[in-house]
């Protein structure tokens, strides 16, 4: 039983929760993610660390409820507790001094990359972030990045704040502008993650991107995470999160994730009757 | 008394009602079938069964005080050398091991060794075991990786020596291929259940949710165990790499008995993790896990099972006894054909696998005969979901994480077989890591040799 310390809504259904897990905290390092499963009757399923320190006890997870599992966990409150927590998993983001760094985060995506924001960081990159949502209060974590980054941009679709459009907009004119990029991070919705790729293979600068396909135990036992990079099957969960962006079979991902739609969308409605 | 020549019969769920529930097929032996088929046993001095046992355990003597209605000391004298008898009643393929060195095969059928031996285990599950004398605690720890049969069996003894054993498993619910893998149909996962309780009641302390590679690494262990074994299975699954292999609706085996064994799919929306079942059912394999696959999707609905196996029957390494049940289920056979790729539609669901036929030729490394593809042979087979079972090879996440350990070019570990010694100092390993997908009892007979190794490691030591 894993304790949930505390708990903040960050948007109207995105939540940040600290966990205490003191095994998974120590370990943790930036692009990994954990397994949670709440009931006993609950999937296992995957969330990116969005947080968490060597010494400290506990790791931050930001998720958005979108689905019966996200929703119930966002009703859990400080003291609760998860059944089943396990991690951190997956590789950890390759860190090292690249130069000048553009990390694109998008909507609950932000979360996931502000940790790898801060290593790179740490490693003396300059970073140029560009964070988008759908409006203004979905705009998690912009001071904390607006601290550690050289520049900020800032998107919405309605405008509500920075530009008014998609974070590709703004990464089309940095790559115009002829600035000498040395490396691109990109996280967010799938198909965000597909636009930039698209965009940046011309110009031959190495993206990296954090794949969330649908997962089963995340240890490399079920293949159910799999994806196409390059030619080869890889399994997101022992192989990545983080793949070459310009090697992804995007459209098959896509299409994966939809698998069980029906499901998802029955599971919800149920939820929602139990309720009244 | 005449010996009777064939084995006494299990009683068994009629097929027709059993591909309708997930209950157990095979029901186990009254006492009275029991007795009549303990009486079977010549009771030989030489006992050649026992060699036939990975586990040694005593056959002639537990079926003697069975004969003599002494069931308490028969199960008392299989948990001598098993950990888990209810489980290898069922699920050992005893006529390849014990059973096919019966003398009485020389006559007719051999004694029915698995189905007395989960009669006896039964019984006790049904009255609540007996927790055995355990040796004074000996201020040693060791640490077990993985809680399937190698594990618990090599956790088991070692604290029935007096060791502290902590396991650590990466899912929720220990019990590895046990709870995951084998269908309830096959192995009640209450049975499972209840055994594991048996060797926690041993002192063994499992935690789950650790995943030794990602949460705490070999390295790390060593420094708060004395010794370590490594029993973490075959658990990644292999897939044919052929084209069209990630369409919606094809599944590993190992996927597919996941969501519906441990995450218990089949009871979906009362419980969370779905599965998409076909009309039309294409399982690719010919061992154990396709059979199960099978059966299991029948059982969830499909109306069309088909096994597409590359030779034929007579090479198939299922049980045979799994093979029976499958055809009485209404399992379809299609031999000697070989997928070439799958086919999908707009919305990337599969539709369909090109096959090629196949014919038999000469012996190949395995000992069976080759499948050769015949030229210009490929049709069609439409089906809406695939099930992949042609095995499963280690996890890679020990082998990435460890120094000094050494692997074969397939990611099994090198042990040195009459210890379970690795080559790292103080680590042992056994099971599936070791051999690759085998069966559950191998795998607890390796258990065994590696506690045994370590038990005298570890005292030896304390003595100086």
């Amino acid at each position: 039983m894993f304790k949930i310390l505390k708990k903040i809504e960050l948007a109207p259904d995105v939540k940040l929760i600290e966990v205490y897990a003191p095994q998974i905290a120590k370990k943790a390092k930036p692009g990994q993610f954990v397994i949670l499963r709440l009931n006993e009757k609950g999937e296992r399923i995957p969330l990116t660390i969005a947080d968490s320190k060597p010494d400290g006890n506990y790791i931050t997870i930001v998720f958005q409820e979108v689905g019966k599992t996200t929703k119930l966990l966002g009703r859990l409150k400080e003291g609760d507790y998860i059944l089943d927590l396990v991690g951190p998993l997956g590789n950890p983001s390759e860190i090292e001094k690249f130069g000048t760094v553009i990390c694109i985060g998008g909507g609950v995506g932000i979360a996931a990359l502000y940790p790898i924001i801060k290593a790179l960081k740490e490693k003396e990159n300059y970073i140029i972030s560009i964070i988008g949502a759908r409006n203004k209060n979905y705009l998690i974590f912009k001071e904390e990045i607006k601290n550690i980054s050289n520049e900020l941009y800032i998107t919405t679709d309605d405008g509500s704040l920075g530009y008014k459009g998609f974070v590709s907009d703004i990464l089309r004119n940095i790559l115009e502008s002829k600035r000498r990029i040395d490396r691109i991070w990109a996280i967010g919705p799938t198909i965000m993650m597909k636009v930039i790729s698209d965009i940046t293979k011309p110009y031959g600068i190495p993206t990296i991107v954090s794949l969330n396909p649908i997962m089963v135990d995340g240890t490399g036992m079920c293949g159910g995470c799999r994806v196409t990079v390059g030619e080869k099957t890889m399994f997101t969960c022992v192989d990545g999160p983080e793949f070459d962006g310009h090697l992804v079979n995007f459209d098959e991902l896509l299409l994966r994730l939809k698998t069980y739609r029906e499901e998802e969308i029955l599971s919800l409605k149920l939820l929602e009757e139990s309720e009244g | 008394m005449p010996v009777y020549k064939t084995k006494t019969p299990i009683p068994e769920q009629d097929p027709k009602q059993r591909i309708k529930n997930f209950d157990e097929v095979a029901l186990g032996y009254t006492t009275e079938l029991a007795l009549r088929e303990a009486e079977r046993c010549l009771q030989c001095k030489d006992a050649p069964c026992v060699r036939g046992c990975p586990v040694n355990i005593n056959i002639p003597e537990f079926i003697r005080l069975i004969k003599e209605k002494k069931f308490d000391l028969a199960i008392k004298k299989i948990k001598e050398q098993d950990n888990l008898p209810a489980t290898t009643g069922r699920v050992c393929p005893q006529e390849t091991q014990c059973e096919a060195f019966c003398t009485l095969k020389k006559i007719g059928e051999p004694v029915a060794i698995g189905r007395l031996e989960r009669f006896v285990a039964d019984l006790e599950l049904e009255k609540g075991y007996e927790i055995p004398e355990i040796k004074k605690k000996n201020n040693k720890k060791v640490a077990v990786i993985g809680s399937g049969p190698a594990g618990l069996t090599c956790a088991g003894d070692l604290a029935k020596m007096g060791f502290e054993v902590h396991i650590f498993e990466a899912f929720h619910e220990p019990g590895g291929v046990l709870i995951y893998g084998i269908p309830e149909f096959r192995l009640p996962k209450r049975i499972v259940r209840i055994e594991i309780d048996y060797v926690k009641s041993l002192g063994v302390k499992i935690f789950t949710n650790v995943v030794v590679g990602r949460t705490v690494t070999i390295d790390e262990l060593l420094k708060d165990y004395n010794a370590i074994f490594i029993g973490t299975g075959a658990g990644t699954p292999q897939f044919l790499n052929i084209p069209g292999e990630n369409l919606i609706g094809i599944y590993s085996a190992n996927e597919f008995l996941t969501r519906v064994n441990l995450m218990k799919a089949y009871k979906f929306p009362e419980y969370d993790t779905p599965i998409k079942i076909g009309e039309v059912v294409g399982v690719i394999g010919g061992g154990n896990v396709a059979m199960d696959s099978a059966r299991t999707a029948l059982r969830l609905g499909a109306k069309e099972v088909h096994i597409l196996y590359r030779r034929t029957e007579e090479e198939m390494p299922a049980r045979f006894e799994e093979i029976i049940h499958a055809k009485e289920e209404g399992v379809i056979f299609d031999l000697l054909v070989s997928p070439i790729r799958f086919i999908g539609d707009e919305n990337g669901k599969v539709r369909g696998i090109e096959l090629q036929k196949m014919t038999l030729g000469d012996l190949d490394s395995s000992g069976r005969r080759r499948p050769i593809p015949i030229p210009n042979s490929n049709f069609i087979f439409p089906c809406d979901m695939v099930i992949v079972a042609i095995g499963t090879i280690p996890n890679p996440l020990i082998s990435r994480t460890t120094k000094d350990l050494s692997f074969t070019e397939y990611g099994t570990i090198i042990i040195d077989e009459k210890t379970g010694k690795t080559t790292k100092d103080r680590v042992y390993a056994g099971g599936d890591i070791v051999t690759g997908s085998a069966t559950v009892i191998s795998a607890m007979g390796a258990g065994k040799i590696a506690a045994k190794s370590i038990s005298e490691l570890l005292l030896y030591e304390s003595v100086f």
